[in-house]
């Protein structure tokens, strides 16, 4: 659906700690990001969505520790770089320029005490030493704007600016150097639902321009199916579920997407209960045996308790991975994780989820200044 | 601008606020807003309208939804109905008798009105365990001897929030406890006291997604069981459509719309409810998002003249400017301040103005 892979991640397990204290904040996550491609991660706190993006970018704090797993990061200029492999200068060249960085607190992420202009113009200079003044300055203008603030807000300091605005910063911030993954920690999490629509609509603008991929990683699985491509679901540190997001939406296929899908109620049609999930997200560091999810499941036997599944592609077409024993094929499927894969063309116009246009961004043209050798301070 | 809530076939109100009024003074510490010095240092600054003539009745067995952005106001009005803090003007009723006095009065207010705040990892103390705050409420107010008596108080309102056997619970301490515990347990100790109102403000956008509805659930459950009048205070419009029987929109301080639940969500008919409602997350979304009345809400610190949301509406008139709307019929049980409503203006629906 989109172009070929950018992103790697293959068997990767992050551990908090060292030894048999440590807490398996993500085990054996596979997730492949796409030329082009949004793609959604969602899971609640805990889930180690950030934990995954962290450690696949090498920007893991201890006490993380990366224990195992592959990153391939497919460079712009044809060469595949082994991101857990490489080392200190090899990353600083990569990082903004080739992946970059949105985080939800701009606040914090932004410091306080520097001008927009001087945290703007701070990437730029690192990894462009070439650039004039001036036409750094010209750059740091032509990006405020890009994302919808006046170019005259640039001596300004982070408490002048509102939170959308703040927001809308970080995002210049990080297309400064046009890489071609921008991860999304919760970018919008902090903002109004106006705010938040207007930078997802902006985002979307920008993308179609500049066509690099995104990594959205949010709680709200409600919003993210309206905005990526496809998503992946995150439960106790292990992917659970990938596929489409209309896919996902119409037709989960995994207990615990069923019941996050049923955690937001409706705006529209009759009010009826829900009930959510019962429980609450397991202690990582006393995960149930066997699937994490069976003591919350209610389709849950007794295989379930005694042997993790594995995430495994089912039906046709290849994008659909779940990790579930009840589709395994030697079983029938409950009906409600078993619901017909919604087809696009048969759906009524009224039902019909959001369609996304997925621009295939074959070829993008990014990185005037991928290969460009920096030996300055990383803003 | 008065909003009256349509309370026909609903008993009547155990809490209602009157124009409820809260203005900050901003004091003139040399501050700065916007490159712009508010005041000389000393002397009185301008004043922050963070709730203007906000009329509210919470009927028992009814869940009331205050939905608004943060800088609405719609904190400061919770506030202002738990008696924290002194609204500018306006004035409280309980059962229809006016809420004078200060300290004194308070603790007798505190047994009616109950508070339950967002943030259940803040609320609870980490030092003391769930009995020691479940038992400060019937403690402080008389209502249980230190025993067996407070024990098995304890154990019957721990119960009420479906967190049981309560002996498992008794000894734990917050960290101990996940989020939604951590919110039942403050529920709990909000339900000690017997009171007749529970101000819920944002009590579960802290929490985890998968366990939200099961506190939305369980306030439903008080409305019903227990015959209480909830506030319950969010950003989250769908779950406020999931929850309330009715909903009250605020924008800039003021109430903006507000009807039954579901008519507000279905039909609304303020501008800046259509806007809220097009910009929700919506998976079932058919269509592209119009966004119809971009920007953010204007500075609590000088509103605009008119209707507070005329410098955003695609419709703005120049009344709007002008003069502030009343509230406007929009259905039965349903009111909107709006010109657009105004029956007796010429014209019936005006030409889009200006999109921002």
């Amino acid at each position: 659906m989109t172009g070929e892979a950018l992103l790697e991640i293959q068997g990767l397990c992050v551990d908090y700690g060292l030894g048999p204290d440590a807490v398996h904040a993500v085990d054996g996550a596979d997730l492949v990001l796409h030329r082009g491609e949004a793609l959604g991660l969602a899971g609640e706190s805990g889930s180690g969505k950030s934990t995954l993006a962290m450690a696949a970018t090498r920007l893991l704090r201890p006490p993380g520790v990366i224990t195992g797993g592959d990153v391939r990061l497919h460079s712009d200029n044809g060469a595949v770089v082994d991101l857990l492999e490489a080392d200190f200068a090899g990353l600083r060249v990569l990082r903004w320029s080739q992946v970059s960085l949105v985080l939800q607190s701009a606040m914090n992420a932004l410091n306080p005490v520097f001008t927009i202009r001087a945290q703007l113009t701070d990437a730029l200079t690192a990894h462009l030493p070439q650039l004039s003044k001036r036409d750094r300055l010209a750059r740091a203008v032509e990006l405020l704007e890009m994302v919808g603030i006046s170019g005259d807000r640039l001596g300004s300091h982070p408490h002048e600016l509102s939170g959308g605005m703040r927001q809308r910063v970080m995002i210049a911030m990080a297309l400064a150097l046009r890489p071609q993954v921008v991860i999304m920690d919760e970018p919008t999490t902090a903002l109004d639902v106006v705010t938040q629509r207007e930078i997802l609509e902006e985002l979307k603008e920008l993308r179609d321009q500049f066509g690099f991929a995104i990594l959205f990683i949010t709680h709200d699985l409600s919003l993210l199916i309206e905005i990526a491509d496809s998503i992946a679901v995150m439960y106790a540190g292990r992917l659970v579920e990938r596929a489409p997001a209309a896919s996902l939406f119409k037709a989960p296929r995994h207990p615990y997407t069923l019941g996050l899908l049923s955690s937001f109620p409706p705006l529209h049609g009759p009010r009826i209960p829900m009930t959510g999930i019962p429980g609450s997200p397991p202690d990582l560091r006393q995960l149930p045996s066997g699937c994490v999810f069976h003591p919350r499941c209610r389709f849950a036997f007794d295989r379930c308790a005694a042997e993790a599944p594995p995430l495994v592609t089912i039906g046709t077409g290849g994008s659909r991975l779940v990790a579930c024993w009840q589709q395994a094929p030697d079983r029938p499927v409950p009906a409600e994780i078993a619901a017909p894969e919604p087809d696009q063309q048969l759906l009524p116009l009224t039902t019909a989820p959001a369609q996304k246009e997925t621009t295939p961004v074959t070829g993008a043209a990014s990185a005037a200044t991928a290969a460009a050798a920096e030996h300055g301070s990383p803003a | 601008m008065t909003t009256t809530v349509n309370t026909d076939e609903i008993a009547p109100a155990v809490l209602e606020a009157r124009d409820l009024t809260k203005h900050f003074q901003a004091r003139g510490r040399g501050a700065v807003s916007g490159g712009r010095r508010l005041a000389r240092p000393g002397k009185p600054g301008p004043v922050v309208h963070a709730v203007d003539d906000v009329s509210l009745a919470l009927p028992p067995a009814y869940v009331t939804s205050v939905v608004g952005e943060s800088g609405s106001g719609k904190s400061t009005l919770a506030r202002m109905l738990a008696g924290l803090i002194t609204p500018t003007s306006g004035e409280l009723l309980v059962h229809g008798k006016a809420v004078a006095g200060r300290r004194r009065r308070m603790v007798e207010y505190a047994k009616a009105v109950q508070m339950v705040l967002q943030d259940p990892f803040a609320s609870l103390n980490p030092i003391h365990d769930v009995r020691y705050h479940l038992s400060r409420p019937f403690l402080v107010h008389g209502l249980a001897d230190r025993g067996p008596d407070l024990d098995a108080k304890i154990a019957s309102v721990l119960e009420r929030v479906a967190l049981t056997p309560a002996d498992a619970y008794l000894r734990k301490f917050p960290h101990e406890l996940s989020g939604g515990q951590r919110q039942r347990v403050a529920i709990a100790r909000a339900l000690a006291v017997e009171p007749q109102v529970l101000l819920a403000d944002e009590p579960v956008s802290m929490l985890d997604v998968s366990i939200r509805l099961g506190v939305l659930n369980l306030l439903a459950d008080l409305r019903d069981r227990e015959r209480l009048a909830i506030l319950y205070i969010t950003h989250d419009i769908a779950s406020a459509r999931y929850l309330a029987d009715e909903i009250v929109v605020m924008y800039a301080g003021q109430v903006v719309e507000s009807g039954a639940a579901v008519q507000v969500t279905d039909s609304p008919a303020h501008p800046y409810t259509q806007l809220l409602l097009s910009a929700a997350p919506d998976p079932a979304r058919a269509t592209p998002v119009t966004l119809r009345g971009r920007g953010s809400p204007p500075r609590a610190l000088a509103p605009p003249s008119g209707c507070r949301f005329h410098t955003r509406c695609p419709h703005a008139m120049a009344i709007c400017a002008e003069r502030m709307p009343p509230a406007f019929p929009a259905g039965p049980g349903h009111v909107s301040s709006c010109w657009l409503l105004d029956a007796g203006a010429d014209g019936g629906l005006r030409e889009p103005g200006e999109e921002r």
